[in-house]
């Protein structure tokens, strides 16, 4: 009871000092949820890859196409339950430099798409609309939301990859099964731009960006790989197969230099965390030597001593990590609706709360240990010497 | 009754061992007020150290009222202390962030009496040293010779048998040391308070009963 008091009003006797450190741990806090929850974002596109989906791409990289021949070919393939293609088609929607307008777009095969990926879920009365029409498409509910998309809107798109100006209906829109899944593409018929790209570039007919294979049995996915690339191994379009989980991870580890900067990022800002805290706590110890003399000459026990600094630590630290999560919402939210196509899921996580309050209160105790040390070890005699 | 037999002390500055008490006696009966004095540095603040149970020395034995304080641990002269002893200091030494009240209260805390009790007992050691009114101002809203007499209340509210004082009104002006010494002497004579006082100044140590110099870590 005394001890709180006492570390109540001694966080109090400095009250800029006290403020600013609780303002520096919050700021850090904050940046260390908000690195974290950023991180967690980027990894979701690996984590929402289901087990028993293959993906077979050229096997120079995935921007070269495969022959749209493949598709029976390696329909036949032992192990493989369905077939689907898809083509990145991108284009310039509005003002590009808008994030918002910066959603995938893909061109896919209407009849097998969505049994590759069970996850968009699609109402039957939509999925028929779609399908009945050359150049409909279906877009992401999240992305529908944020543009207002409804029935019968006409997406005018400037190509890019594939020149020309490209005009698509909405026929209906797709919700994800799970928080993973992305609700921000735009999807419409690969038949549409083969046949439009036939006209404009012949040679580019009967391309295909990349196969996505769904395998009855995950056990068979390494032979379901196998056998298909050597299918293609002297073949002028060789091939690569791999699990969706691999090709995903392939996409992320493009930029995981950058993710591995933002980790050591938030390993430097525990640290930086650690200093401000442990700054004040040594000042404000050393500056109290002569007291804690005094209440130990009175008779109060090293425990007590232990509960006052680390007390105020833990207060400080508890203050300011409280104030850093709080923070750290509203920042990650602003920052989501910023750039909404850029992370199909932007969440701030339980386990990142966990981490940040747990790097908060270790905080506290660390910046406590060594003045609390110091503290303990000087004996009462040289406490009270200590006296300016 | 306080009994020093043959005490020794040095301190060690870096690898320099410093003698600072060499084979002291001294015995200081009960209800004594004494006076030591001696030039800075001879070792007075280390002896009073002694004999309140804040440091140990390094050979000899201190008896205060039969106990032999130089064999207990730590946590036994904690315990030693609370129970036995008064500490007044040169700069008062309250804490800046307590009331008057809550300082004197301090180390009512470490018995287990009520908080109505602990009322009762502070209130009167406040009104003994003649601060009854002043129990919720800060230290730096009391005067020099205020703050030293809460710090008297203080050493007093547990009704220890022994005050140490070590140069307690150096800090202050004529009248306030004057004022501090009447206080003292009081205690001394009407709450047979034994007191042993470290002192520069001649005028007060008129106040003791006896006085012991100390030169260069021996009495004289
Ligand atoms: N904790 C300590 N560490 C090292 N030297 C000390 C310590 N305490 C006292 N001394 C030394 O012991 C000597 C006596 O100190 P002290 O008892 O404070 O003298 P006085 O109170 O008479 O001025 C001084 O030389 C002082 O520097
Ligand atoms: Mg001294």
């Amino acid at each position: 009871m005394f001890v709180l008091k006492l570390v109540l009003k001694n966080a109090l006797r400095h009250k800029l000092r006290t403020f600013l450190t609780i303002l520096g741990i919050a700021i850090a806090v904050m940046s260390f949820g908000f690195l974290r929850t950023v991180v967690t974002a980027w990894s979701y596109g690996v984590e929402a890859s289901a087990a028993n989906r293959m993906i077979t791409r050229a096997s120079v990289s995935f921007i070269f196409p495969l022959p749209y021949a493949y598709k029976d070919q390696i329909a036949r393939v032992p192990g493989v339950k369905t077939v689907s293609y898809a083509n990145w088609f991108q284009g310039v929607y509005k003002d590009a430099a808008d994030f918002k307008n910066f959603f995938p777009r893909m061109a896919i095969d209407p009849e097998t798409y969505f049994d590759a990926y069970p996850e968009f879920i699609v109402t039957p009365e939509d999925l028929k609309a779609f399908r009945a029409e050359r150049n409909a498409c279906l877009v992401g509910r999240k992305i529908a939301n944020e543009h207002g998309f409804k029935v019968g809107d006409i997406i005018t798109v400037e190509g890019d990859i594939y020149p020309g100006r490209w005009d698509f209906v909405v026929r209906g829109f797709y919700t994800g099964r799970d928080a993973s899944t992305d609700e921000t593409q735009m999807l419409f018929h690969w038949k549409y731009l083969d046949e439009r790209i036939k006209e404009l570039q012949p040679s580019r007919e009967g391309n295909v960006g990349w196969y996505i294979l769904i395998v009855d049995d995950p056990a068979r996915m390494t032979e379901v790989a196998r056998t298909i690339d050597a299918m293609y191994l002297n073949s002028r379009a060789g091939t690569k197969t791999e699990t969706e989980r691999e090709f995903q991870q392939g996409f992320v580890s493009m930029s995981s230099a950058i993710i591995d900067s933002l980790e050591v990022v938030s390993v430097i800002i525990i640290g930086i965390i650690l200093l401000v805290l442990a700054n004040t706590i040594v000042m404000a110890a050393r500056e109290r030597t002569t007291e804690y003399a005094v209440l130990k000459t009175i008779g109060f026990s090293p425990l007590h001593i232990i509960g006052l600094i680390a007390g105020e630590s833990l207060l400080i630290a508890g203050i300011g990590g409280a104030l850093g999560l709080a923070l750290t919402f509203p920042i990650a939210g602003g920052f989501a609706s910023m750039f909404p196509t850029f992370f199909p899921v932007f969440n701030v996580e339980i386990i990142t709360i966990i981490l940040a309050a747990l790097v908060a209160g270790l905080a506290g105790v660390v910046a406590a240990l060594f003045p609390t040390i110091r503290t303990l070890r000087t004996s009462i005699a040289e406490g009270l010497r200590a006296i300016g | 009754m306080i009994e020093v037999r043959n005490v020794s002390k040095s301190y060690h500055r870096d690898s320099l061992l410093v003698p600072v008490l060499n084979d002291i006696s001294i015995t200081v009966p009960e209800g004594e007020f004494m006076a030591l004095m001696g030039p800075s540095g001879s070792g007075k603040t280390t002896l009073l150290n002694l004999i309140a149970g804040i440091d140990k020395p390094d050979k000899g034995s201190i008896k205060v009222n039969g106990t032999d304080i130089s064999t207990l641990n730590e946590s036994g002269l904690a315990k030693w202390r609370a129970n036995n002893v008064g500490f007044i200091f040169q700069f008062y030494n309250l804490l800046p962030v307590l009331t008057a009240f809550e300082n004197v209260e301090l180390p009512l805390l470490l018995t287990n009496l009520s908080k109505k009790q602990r009322r009762e007992h502070v209130e009167a050691s406040l009104k003994l040293v003649g601060l009854a009114d002043r129990m919720k101002h800060y230290p730096k809203q009391l005067s020099g010779g205020q703050e030293q007499r809460v710090a008297i209340a203080r050493a007093l509210v547990t009704d220890p048998t022994v005050l140490v004082a070590d140069e307690p009104t150096g800090d202050l002006d004529r009248v306030s040391a004057s004022e501090v010494m009447t206080l003292l002497d009081r205690l001394n004579k009407e709450f047979k308070k034994t007191i042993v006082m470290v002192t520069h100044d001649p005028r007060a140590a008129e106040k003791a009963h006896q006085v012991k110099h100390l030169d260069k870590g021996e009495l004289t």
